[in-house]
């Protein structure tokens, strides 16, 4: 009997299982095999707290979700095939399932103990059978048995379950199994016993899939936008470093990252320690505020600095903020968001810092902010940022979230000669004369003089400084004087800021309007309405302070303002003391989630319909 | 190294000395200011930084470079600023309130990493700058401002944070002592690693007196000791006095007919195992002892910032990895034609 193929331009996955059952690995391969095959992609794990959270239970289910196909901005909704390796990851899932989905289940582990561990019946699971199409598989039982041959222990064995799970999902979607093949070979080269099981199992499942009649058959159709080039796999956390350090290499500076590990940045300071091959310093501090206060050490002394946190971190070093902002040192901050306030949500999403990174500090000091919207253009963003730092002598806080650090896509490689130029305002020797608070007329950027030149010795600090000397000066109309050069020059950067742009339909009533991670849904979703038929437009904030200098043209040109953002407003609040003349319709969420598309499009269609 | 000669002058600032009349700090200034006339670093190379406090005003008084920091952030900033730029000579001055209490964190990991710096700890056992108020050295039942029944508080010593830090260069002086806490300077200057330099300093206005016990002239001699390497530890007004070990303790002895100068230890700065220093640093006259003064621990070990730069070198030497672009293409990528 030949099978029907279901052709669509995109598809949605989603692997679950126990934090242990290898769910991670098994996305990463099948989302780069994906990409290999020309697809647009991208990827969203979701993970506990708990490094070994309790085996079996909800708690303990870590997830991959990825999307695929010919145009994809965002990691999907809703899946059209999850895999549940055991019931907890069904109870936790199944919800994210579209109806009529494939769900694939290791029949071994829906046992009377896991269902009782996952807090549900195994009688529920009759009325999921009839919604949607359940692959029942035992997969451990299969597992083994096709790795009979290798001398493995049952254990070992066991743990090639995921790959088992992948050859069969590769099947559904006609994938080639090289690629992760040749993954094994290198990860294992010195245990050829260990890469050869995974291979095995993965064929396995593989040819498991191709007898067994109940899996549906896919085809995608790849992407046909896909610039040509050399592309990578890109999450937000590497972008980040990566980012940074070829902002050092651009402007020829050696590179110091102060940081203290926090969950979801501590993969930047693990990038950062890896690059000692392009000289780049990392200093794990004992906290938060020395991870900052090392990183302005290194600036004063002539370093491109940065320091990278999330939320509770960047509470504790907003003093030292307001120190980088007082003495004018270039540095980066970055605040990878999570879920809060305190502790929080600490491996979830939200964009709920925005007001701590724009007034999170005491005393008027103005830092530019600027927020990444892509795992990928994390990268653009920091180079961004640290380029804004160094030009304009000023510390630059860089936001990112959760969903994008952990969030993955491919990415055409830049090559550096294409990145833009970066002038730093070191002021080289020979001059007779350093007036450290002397400042560039048109960018209001003072110079740099830094330790180890002959002449230039001057004192800096946190107390008010004479304009032009630098001397301390408690002097009144001097303090005015330099809080709005400080503010002034932070304002100024409208001027080098590229301008808002509008997506979508522009003659439209509607302007959806986002900042940072939640670009890839609000696209979509704004895109999608349009080809159904609707008018809409999008605007999107990667500039924040100060934002862009045509913003009030664009907000001018529609009627209706919807501001969409994964907090209580804070956004819309900053807009409507910006721009008051504007109501601002709020669209907020609070999960530790991204928006759907679905629950987007149904808010748009609401203000829409009801004009 | 320095290719020129300097007086204590050449590093005086042109800003206005804003310490009390009389405080110690002024003459601690003059023996750092003669002590890097001394030391063979070009000015441009000196990086002073401080944190917060009366004492912490003291980079804008030197014609180098500094850094006036933020409330117990010296040993931070002064950690970012020797790891960035290794060649730097860089001078930490800090309080005790600034150094232990809001900054205790910074100054024991600093210590423990070893930073190749000169951290100079003015300890005048009180807040000077913020009035009067009890420090993490006050001594127990002392009576500040934020202490009008006196303190419950036992105090740190800090030469004992040091050793329990893992400290290889402890030294103490006493603010009076210029020429003694100039030639310490540039020892601390000569040591490789965190070089801690606890200078007694008196604050005339709201602790006065506090080092009375140790620098009247009527108790001075038999209440210092001065240490030095290789040297038998007398003290006393005719060096009369020493220490010996009995079991495991220090005791103090007179030079007699039974008791000659070969009974009496001899000091060993470089001994790894700090047992006998802790025991040297915690004499106090309440306990009957001097007060050890000098270089009391120098031990060699290497520094953060040149292992640092060590482990830099070592993996460029051996990586492929030559630039960004490198990094950029590095790992699994592919081509879409
Ligand atoms: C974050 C912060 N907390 C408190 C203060 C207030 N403050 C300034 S100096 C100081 C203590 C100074 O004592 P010490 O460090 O011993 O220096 P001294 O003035 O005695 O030289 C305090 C509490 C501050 N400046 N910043
Ligand atoms: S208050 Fe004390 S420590 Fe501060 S300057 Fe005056 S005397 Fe010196």
């Amino acid at each position: 009997m030949a099978k029907k193929i279901i052709e669509v331009d995109e598809v949605v996955v989603k692997f679950a299982g126990d934090s242990g059952d290898g769910m991670q690995l098994t996305g990463t391969q099948f989302s780069n095999t994906s990409a290999l095959i020309g697809d647009d992609v991208s990827t969203f794990p979701d993970y506990p707290a708990e490094i070994r959270a309790p085996q079996g239970t909800v708690g303990g289910v870590s997830g991959f979700q990825l999307h695929f196909g010919k145009i994809i901005d965002n990691p999907g909704d809703y899946c059209d095939v999850l895999v549940a390796m055991n019931p907890a990851a069904l109870k936790a899932n199944i919800r994210w399932v579209k109806d009529g989905g494939t769900i694939i289940i290791d029949t071994d582990s829906f046992t009377e103990k896991n269902f009782k561990k996952a807090g549900c019946l195994e009688d529920r699971l009759k009325d999921i059978y009839e919604d949607y199409n359940v692959i029942q598989a035992p997969v451990t039982s299969l597992t083994k048995e096709s790795l009979v041959s290798t001398g493995l222990d049952n254990r070992s064995m066991a743990r090639s379950k995921n790959m088992f799970t992948l050859g069969m999902v590769y099947c559904i979607f006609d994938r080639p199994l090289n690629h992760t093949e040749k993954f094994f070979d290198t990860k294992f080269a010195k245990k050829p016993e260990i890469a050869d099981a995974n291979k095995k199992a993965l064929r396995a499942g593989f040819n498991y899939a191709v007898t067994i009649h109940a899996m549906p058959s896919f085809r995608v159709h790849p992407s046909d936008t896909i610039e040509k080039g050399r592309y990578r796999n890109m999450n937000g956390n590497t972008a980040v470093a990566w980012g940074l350090l070829a902002a050092a290499e651009k402007a020829n500076l050696p590179f110091f990252l102060g940081s203290y590990p926090i969950t979801p940045a501590t993969e930047i300071l693990v990038e950062i320690a890896k690059r000692k091959d392009v000289g780049a310093k990392s200093f794990q501090a004992e906290d938060e505020i020395a991870g900052i206060v090392t990183s302005i050490g290194a600036s004063f002394v002539g370093n491109l600095a940065a320091t990278s946190t999330s939320g509770p971190g960047l509470a504790l070093k907003s003093e030292a903020i307001g120190l980088a902002v007082i003495t004018e040192l270039p540095l980066v901050i970055v605040n990878v968001q999570r879920g809060g306030p305190s502790t929080g949500l600490p491996t979830k999403t939200e964009q709920s810092d925005l007001f701590q990174a724009l007034y999170g500090r005491n005393g008027e000091s103005p830092v530019p902010v600027i927020a990444a919207s892509t795992p990928s253009n994390c990268f653009n963003y920091a180079f961004e940022a640290a380029k804004i730092a160094l030009e304009h002598m000023t510390p630059v806080l860089l936001l990112t979230d959760g969903f994008l650090a952990n969030g993955t896509e491919p990415w055409k490689i830049p090559a550096m000669a294409d990145m833009p130029e970066i002038k730093h305002k070191i002021k080289p020797a020979g001059d007779d004369e350093y007036l450290p608070y002397k400042r560039d007329p048109e960018t209001l950027a003072r110079e740099w003089g830094i330790p180890g030149t002959k002449g230039y010795e001057h004192r800096i600090g946190g107390l008010e400084k004479m304009d032009i000397t630098g001397n301390v000066s408690y002097v009144p109309e001097n303090h005015e004087v330099m809080t709005k050069y400080r503010d002034e020059k932070v304002q100024r950067l409208e001027n080098v800021y590229p301008e808002l742009e509008i997506e979508g339909n522009e003659d439209s009533d509607l302007l959806v309007i986002g900042w940072g991670s939640t670009y890839g849904h609000l696209t979509t979703a704004v895109r999608e309405l349009n080809n159904e038929g609707y008018k809409v437009a999008h605007s999107h904030f990667n500039y924040i302070n100060p934002l862009p200098k045509n913003t009030i043209d664009v907000l001018k040109k529609f009627k209706k303002h919807l501001v969409c953002e994964i907090n209580l407003g804070q956004f819309a609040g900053y807009l409507e003391m910006n721009h008051p003349d504007f109501e601002y319709v709020k669209y907020d969420k609070m999960q530790g989630l991204p928006f759907t598309v679905k629950e987007l499009k149904e808010k748009i269609k609401q203000l829409l319909e009801n004009k | 190294m320095s290719d020129q000669k300097y007086t204590f002058k050449d590093f005086k600032s042109d800003q206005e000395n804003r310490w009390c009349p009389g405080c110690g700090d002024t003459a601690i200034l003059m023996a750092v200011q003669k002590a890097m006339a001394e030391m063979d670093h070009n000015k441009e190379d000196y990086a002073v930084i401080s944190g917060i406090g009366c004492s912490s005003r003291f980079p804008y008084y030197m014609n180098t470079y500094g850094f006036h920091g933020i409330h117990g952030r010296a040993g931070a900033l002064a950690s970012g600023v020797k790891t960035a730029n290794p060649k730097l000579s860089v001078w930490q001055i800090t309080g005790d309130g600034d150094a232990l209490a809001i900054g205790g964190n910074h100054f024991i990991h600093e210590i423990r990493r070893n930073i190749n710096l000169n951290l100079v700890l003015f300890n005048n056992q009180i807040y000077g700058l913020t009035k009067g108020q009890y420090s993490p050295t006050s001594l127990f039942g002392q009576v500040t401002k934020s202490s009008p029944y006196g303190t419950v508080e036992q105090p740190f010593h800090p030469g004992e944070l040091v050793i329990g830090a893992q400290g290889k260069f402890f030294a103490r002086s006493i603010d009076n002592k210029v020429k003694e806490t100039t030639s310490i300077l540039i020892e601390a200057d000569k040591h490789t690693g965190t070089s801690v330099v606890e200078v007694l300093q008196n604050c005339v206005i709201f602790n006065d007196g506090a080092y009375n016990a140790i620098t009247s002239k009527e108790t001075r001699d038999d209440n210092q000791i001065w240490l030095e390497h290789g040297k038998p530890m007398l003290f006393g007004k005719d060096k009369e006095k020493g220490l010996i070990v009995d079991g495991m303790k220090l005791r103090v002895v007179h030079l007699s007919d039974r008791i000659s100068v070969e009974n009496i230890l001899v000091h060993d700065a470089h001994e790894t195992d700090p047992s006998l220093h802790l025991a040297l640093i915690n004499m106090s006259v309440t306990n009957g002892f001097p007060v050890a003064f000098g270089i009391i621990r120098q031990v060699e070990a290497p520094a953060y910032d040149e292992l640092v730069e060590q482990q830099i070198a070592n993996v460029q030497a051996k990586s492929k990895i030559k630039n960004m672009d490198d990094v950029l293409n590095s790992g699994s990528t592919w081509v879409i034609e």
